[in-house]
C-alpha cells in the first residue's frame, strides 16, 4: 500500500489496480469547514487531471481532481451525508472516491510523502 | 469577498487580529480577519447562540455638521431624514442620476445641525467626495482611516453591554447615545448586520483594543471575521454593497423602496428620483428575490438563474451556505415575472440546472430588540 499526492492537494492510496482518493489535512484546512460534496458514481470514467468531485467549505467552491486514469468502483456516500468528515478525517473516513486505474504508472510523477511535505513548505 | 487589491491599512485592532489567530485576507485596502481559529462555522453558530465581537473599523465614519444639514443631505439619499428624530439612526442610500445606487449607509440624527454616517469602507473615498461636492455650506469631517468601529452582536449582547454601560439594555433598535466604556468615551447605536440584537461601538483608534479586550474577556463573546460576518448577513437577508447593490441597481429593483418614505417618493428631491419614481409607478423589469435549492448544493456570486423552461432570468448576487438555516441560500436578480414567492427556478451550477424556489427573505427569522 502505497500513498502519493498531488500538487493539487488530493492524496491516492494504492494496492494493486485499486486506489482510494481524498484531500490533503492540508486541503481541508485551507478550505474551512467544509458543507457540501459531490462525489462521482461507480462506473463513471475518469482522465488524469479531470474534475471528479466538488467540495465546497462556507467560503468557497472547489473541485477535486483526478490523480489517476480509471474508473470509478465507489462514492462515499458517507462524506455526502456529513460533509464535515472531510474535515475531521480527510485521509481515513473523510475519503471522495475509490477507483480501478488504468495505467498505474502514471502515479509515478506523482509526490510520495516526503516531497509533499517538501512542497507544502514552498507554499 | 476579499479584493485583490494589495491591502496598505490595518484597523486599530490588527495587532489584537494577529495575537487571536486572525487569518488575514486583503479587503477593502485593509488587512482583516476572515476567521479566527474557531472557524466560519463555529463563529456564525456562536453569534446567534451567544455573541460575537466584529471589527468593522474598515467602515467609514464621518459627521456632517452645518445649518440644515438634514434638508441638505435629503438631497443626496431618498431616506427621510427630516422624520428621523433626535438620537435615531436610519437605513438609507446614495443615489446618482439614474437612481442607481452608490452606497448603502446608516444615519443617525444627532441634533438638528449634526449628522453622523457610517458608510462602507470600499466607498467611503467616493462617498466623501460626493458629499463634499453636494453639501454646500456644510462641513464633512471623515473621523479617519484609524477609527474604531466594533460591532457586538447576539442575543447575549445586551447583557455583555449591561455590565458596562447599563442604560444600553433598554436603548430602542436603531437609536444611539454617548456613553463611557470602561472609562472611555464611546458612541454606541443599537443596530448592526446579523439580523441579532446588538450594538456598534465607535470609539478613537487609540482606546479600541481596550475596549476589544474587555469584551473579548466577557464569557458569552467571541472573536469573530469577515466569513461569518457575511452568512449572517446573508441569512438575515441583508445586502452586501458591491454584490446585491451598485450604480446599475435601483432601490425599486433591490427591493428597497421601504426605505422610502411617502413624502420622499412623492416629493422626489434626490439623484435620480425621476427614474425611480417612474419605476413605482409603473414597475420594474427585475427585483432583488430570495432563492432557496432544494438540494443542498450552494449556488454562489454570478450563477445564471432559469426559468424552468431553460430560459436566462436572471443572477445570483450573493450565495452559499447557511449554517443557521443548515443549508443554502442565495439571494439574486429576476426578471419581474418570475419574483413572485414559491415561483419555481432553476440555478446553473456547474453546467447542471439545480431546482429552487423563490422565497420571502430572511432566511432566519431576525431578533432585533423590540423592547
Amino acid at each position: 500500500m502505497t500513498i502519493k499526492f498531488t500538487k493539487d492537494h488530493e492524496w491516492i492510496r494504492v494496492s494493486g489496480d485499486e486506489a482510494t482518493v481524498g484531500i490533503t489535512d492540508h486541503a481541508q484546512n485551507a478550505l474551512g469547514d467544509v458543507v457540501f460534496v459531490e462525489v462521482p458514481e461507480g462506473g463513471k470514467a475518469l482522465e488524469q487531471g479531470a474534475a471528479a468531485a466538488v467540495v465546497e467549505s462556507v467560503k468557497a467552491a472547489s473541485e477535486v481532481y483526478a490523480p489517476a486514469s480509471g474508473t470509478v468502483t465507489e462514492g462515499n456516500q458517507a462524506i455526502v451525508e456529513d460533509p464535515s468528515l472531510v474535515n475531521s478525517d480527510p485521509v481515513g473516513e473523510g475519503w471522495f472516491f475509490k477507483m480501478r486505474l488504468a495505467n498505474p504508472s502514471e502515479l509515478d510523477a506523482l509526490m510520495d510523502k516526503a516531497a509533499y511535505d517538501a512542497y507544502l513548505e514552498t507554499l | 469577498m476579499a479584493d485583490t487589491t494589495a491591502p496598505t491599512l490595518k484597523t486599530p485592532l490588527h495587532a489584537l487580529h494577529l495575537e487571536l489567530g486572525g487569518k488575514m485576507v486583503p479587503f477593502a485596502g485593509y488587512d482583516m480577519p476572515v476567521q479566527y481559529p474557531m472557524g466560519v462555522l463555529k463563529e456564525h453558530l456562536h453569534t446567534r447562540e451567544k455573541a460575537g465581537l466584529f471589527d468593522v473599523s474598515h467602515m467609514g465614519q464621518v459627521r456632517l455638521t452645518g445649518p440644515d444639514v438634514i434638508a441638505k443631505l435629503e438631497r443626496l439619499v431618498p431616506g427621510d431624514i427630516q422624520a428621523l428624530a433626535p438620537g435615531r439612526v436610519r437605513y438609507t442610500l446614495f443615489t446618482n442620476d439614474q437612481g442607481g445606487i452608490l452606497d448603502d449607509l446608516m444615519v443617525t440624527r444627532i441634533s438638528d445641525t449634526e449628522l453622523f454616517l457610517v458608510v462602507n469602507a470600499a466607498c467611503k473615498r467616493e462617498d466623501i467626495a460626493h458629499m463634499k461636492a453636494g453639501l454646500p455650506g456644510i462641513e464633512v469631517e471623515y473621523l479617519g482611516d484609524d477609527r474604531g468601529l466594533l460591532a457586538l452582536q447576539g442575543p447575549a449582547a445586551a447583557t455583555v453591554m449591561a455590565r458596562y454601560v447599563p442604560e444600553a439594555a433598554t436603548m430602542p433598535f436603531m437609536s444611539a447615545m454617548t456613553a463611557t466604556f470602561g472609562g472611555i468615551p464611546v458612541g454606541i447605536s443599537r443596530s448592526g448586520y446579523t439580523g441579532e440584537d446588538g450594538y456598534e461601538i465607535g470609539v478613537d483608534g487609540r482606546y479600541a483594543e481596550a475596549v476589544a479586550r474587555l469584551l473579548l474577556n466577557e464569557a458569552e463573546v467571541a472573536p469573530i471575521g469577515l466569513g461569518a460576518r457575511d452568512s449572517l448577513r446573508l441569512e438575515a437577508g441583508l445586502c452586501l454593497y458591491g454584490h446585491d447593490l451598485d450604480t446599475t441597481t435601483t432601490p425599486v429593483e433591490a427591493a428597497l423602496t421601504w426605505t422610502m418614505s411617502k413624502r420622499r417618493r412623492e416629493e422626489g428631491g434626490f439623484p435620480g428620483a425621476a427614474v425611480i419614481q417612474r419605476q413605482l409607478k409603473e414597475g420594474v423589469a427585475r427585483k432583488r428575490v430570495g432563492i432557496l435549492p432544494d438540494g443542498r448544493a450552494p449556488a454562489r456570486e454570478d450563477t445564471e438563474i432559469q426559468a424552468t423552461d431553460g430560459t436566462a432570468i436572471g443572477t445570483v448576487t450573493s450565495g452559499g451556505f447557511g449554517p443557521t438555516l443548515n443549508g443554502p441560500m442565495c439571494m439574486g436578480y429576476v426578471a419581474t415575472a418570475h419574483a413572485e414567492k414559491g415561483t419555481g427556478v432553476n440555478l446553473m451550477v456547474r453546467g447542471k440546472a439545480l431546482p429552487a424556489g423563490v422565497v420571502p427573505m430572511p432566511f432566519v427569522p431576525q431578533r432585533y430588540y423590540r423592547g
